[in-house]
């Protein structure tokens, strides 16, 4: 009795610890959260810290009225979609094809594979090498050099090796091909797979930065998350500000918490609704042959 | 005859798995031109890149190491080569630790609603990018209207300038970079958890073992070889670089702590034209890389562990 007592007491201390931990995980975000809807003057006082403080979309305002900001948000976005379309396709093709284990050069084409995962070229080669095949300032350049991830590719394939291989022979034994037991069997079962890595694919070209950094210089291909760092180094704004002929505006404290947000939202939008097959996904990932 | 029967096997074969060929044709292409094909251009390292020639057509380096020798004698690669060991042994001593206790509280947790909650919650900065986190980290940390100086100037302290000084940058670069991972790296751990034989926890609490030594005696145990693994693998990649992290948070009034070989390499490299001096810087950090994680997976199969490959 006395026991079981104790063992509540230290269930509650242990939930309180980890409450810490979710306070640590949010508070930095909805400050800046109550930031993007306080007034500047609010924020100028200090009197802002996790609720907005005089209530206002001025900020959100601003950073609507910068067209380039708002091209790049439905740029990066067609994006996405394009890039997490191509990767899963090409993940498929290459994931598949390996769980057959009579396949002649398997051993070939899974080294080839995975030997990229560990050796590669380095940053100026490859710069070098999209010179050679004219891809800078080519949008396709955000598009195919990181297609396919090896590493998600293992996801799947551990994924793959998962389902009973009698389903396999049996469809065989009825006369299906690869291709009718890949669409009819293979992937409706892999969904929670699938789905795992299309938010990994998604989730990569919406954060992703270095490609456009130094691959692209033409503001117009230019995605989200360059167009943010610019933004936090007051860099856009006195750009197209002098392009337009204004005087240059410094990016105030709350335009950049605005920003962020635009950036943000759209991970914390679809981040909930895939996060529960993502575990199997990442635990599959592990298991390596 | 001999010959026609291996021919119509061979076609047999392949009429059964043509599709699977047709189908890796594609990835296969891609790993090729995109993963291979770059690595012919390492040869810049030893040559003196002409923009106008191309990579081929340029001369040799005389001597052959020229850009090597170059890249040692200046202070910047040697800054950036020890910021590089530094930032990255920090990470392995901070970074390694704080996932494997939290792991454990999340496993103690006894509300299993409150502990899905919690694990979708320390998952999610996993998927901020680093221009976000620094993003927020400036508003956060600056030193006169971010929240946090405000509220330590609350108690009395500060203002602290957290990026604009050397030592507080590297702590906060590494605080950064624990704020980010640590949720997510406790996945694998949990995983690891999972698979221990409960019947050992059920001993356990027969022989009337409390909370405590049960985590000492049952489940770290239980998950040592993949801390040993991970532990490991981390030393290897100790010389490896990200360049987001890096490069979104450094300024220029921290560069001698900030600069890494990965930013370096794109500094002077593609925004100062310098191509065979960093292919060579690139080249040598890949070269050691290499070996330190053929290093570490020699010692991971020593331990009697799978390694990775």
């Amino acid at each position: 009795m006395v026991k079981s007592k104790r063992r509540k007491i230290e269930d509650i201390i242990i939930a309180a610890i980890c409450f810490l931990f979710i306070l640590l995980c949010l508070l930095p975000m909805v400050n800046i959260l109550a930031r993007s809807f306080s007034s500047t003057q609010a924020m100028i006082n200090n009197r802002v810290s996790f609720w907005p403080v005089e209530f206002t979309l001025e900020s959100y305002y601003y950073v609507l009225q910068d067209k380039a900001f708002v091209r790049s948000l439905w740029w990066t976005a067609l994006l996405t979609l394009i890039c997490t379309i191509v990767s899963l396709v090409i993940t498929v093709m290459a994931a598949y094809p390996l769980i057959y284990e009579n396949l002649k050069g398997r051993r070939f084409f899974n080294s080839m594979f995975l030997l990229t995962m560990y050796f590669s070229a380095g940053t100026i080669p490859n710069y070098l090498l999209m010179k050679q095949l004219n891809l800078l300032d080519n949008p396709l350049v955000l598009i195919i050099p990181n297609c396919l991830s090896i590493f998600n590719m293992i996801i799947l394939r551990s994924f793959f090796y998962t389902i009973p291989e009698s389903l396999r022979e049996s469809a065989q034994l009825d006369g299906a091909g690869p291709v009718n037991i890949l669409i009819k069997i293979y992937l409706p079962l892999s969904k929670p797979a699938l789905a795992t890595l299309a938010l990994f694919y998604a989730v990569g070209r919406w954060n992703g930065f270095s490609d456009a950094l130094m691959y692209i210089s033409d503001p117009k291909y230019a995605p989200i998350q360059l167009k943010l760092w610019q933004v936090i180094n007051n860099r856009s704004s006195i750009e197209t500000a002098q392009q337009e002929g204004f005087a240059a505006p410094v990016a105030s404290e709350g335009l950049k918490a605005a920003s962020v947000m635009f950036a943000t939202v759209p991970i914390l939008v679809v981040y909930p609704w895939l996060q529960r097959y993502f575990i199997t996904g990442v635990t599959l990932g592990a298991i390596k042959e | 005859m001999k010959k026609k029967r291996t021919a119509q096997k061979a076609y047999v074969y392949l009429k059964k798995t043509w599709t699977l060929y047709l189908m890796l044709l594609l990835p296969v292409a891609f790993a090729v031109v995109f993963r291979y094909l770059p690595m012919t251009n390492i040869v810049m390292a030893f040559k003196d890149y002409n923009m106008f020639k191309g990579v081929w057509a340029s001369e040799w380096s005389d001597p052959i190491f020229k850009w090597f020798q170059k890249a040692f004698q200046t202070k910047d690669f040697w800054y950036a080569l020890r910021n590089t060991l530094l930032l990255n042994f920090l990470d392995l001593i901070f970074g390694f630790p704080f996932p494997i206790i939290l792991a454990l509280l999340l496993n103690e947790l006894a509300f299993k609603r409150y502990k899905r909650v919690t694990q979708t919650i320390v998952y999610l900065p996993h998927f901020l990018s680093w221009i976000i986190i620094s993003g927020m980290a400036r508003q956060l940390l600056a030193p006169r209207t971010g929240v946090v100086n405000v509220l330590l100037g609350k108690v009395g302290l500060g203002p602290i300038n957290f990026l604009m000084e050397n030592g507080l940058y590297v702590a906060t670069y590494i605080a950064l970079g624990l704020w980010k991972e640590m949720g997510w790296n406790t996945i694998i751990y949990l995983a690891a958890i999972t698979g221990i034989n409960p019947e050992l926890y059920e001993a356990a609490e027969v022989d009337g073992a409390s909370r405590l030594r049960k985590i000492w005696h049952v489940t770290l145990p239980g998950i040592r070889s993949t801390i040993i693994v991970l532990l490991i693998m981390n030393m290897g990649r100790i010389l490896g670089s990200e360049f987001d992290r890096p490069f979104a948070m450094q300024n220029d009034l921290v560069m001698d702590v900030a600069d890494v070989l990965s930013t370096y390499v794109y500094r002077v490299g593609i925004r100062g034209f310098q191509f065979s001096l960093t292919a060579a810087v690139g080249l040598f950090q890949s070269v050691v890389c290499v070996i330190f994680l053929f290093g570490a997976n020699a010692i991971a199969k020593r331990f009697g562990e799978r390694g990775i490959w």
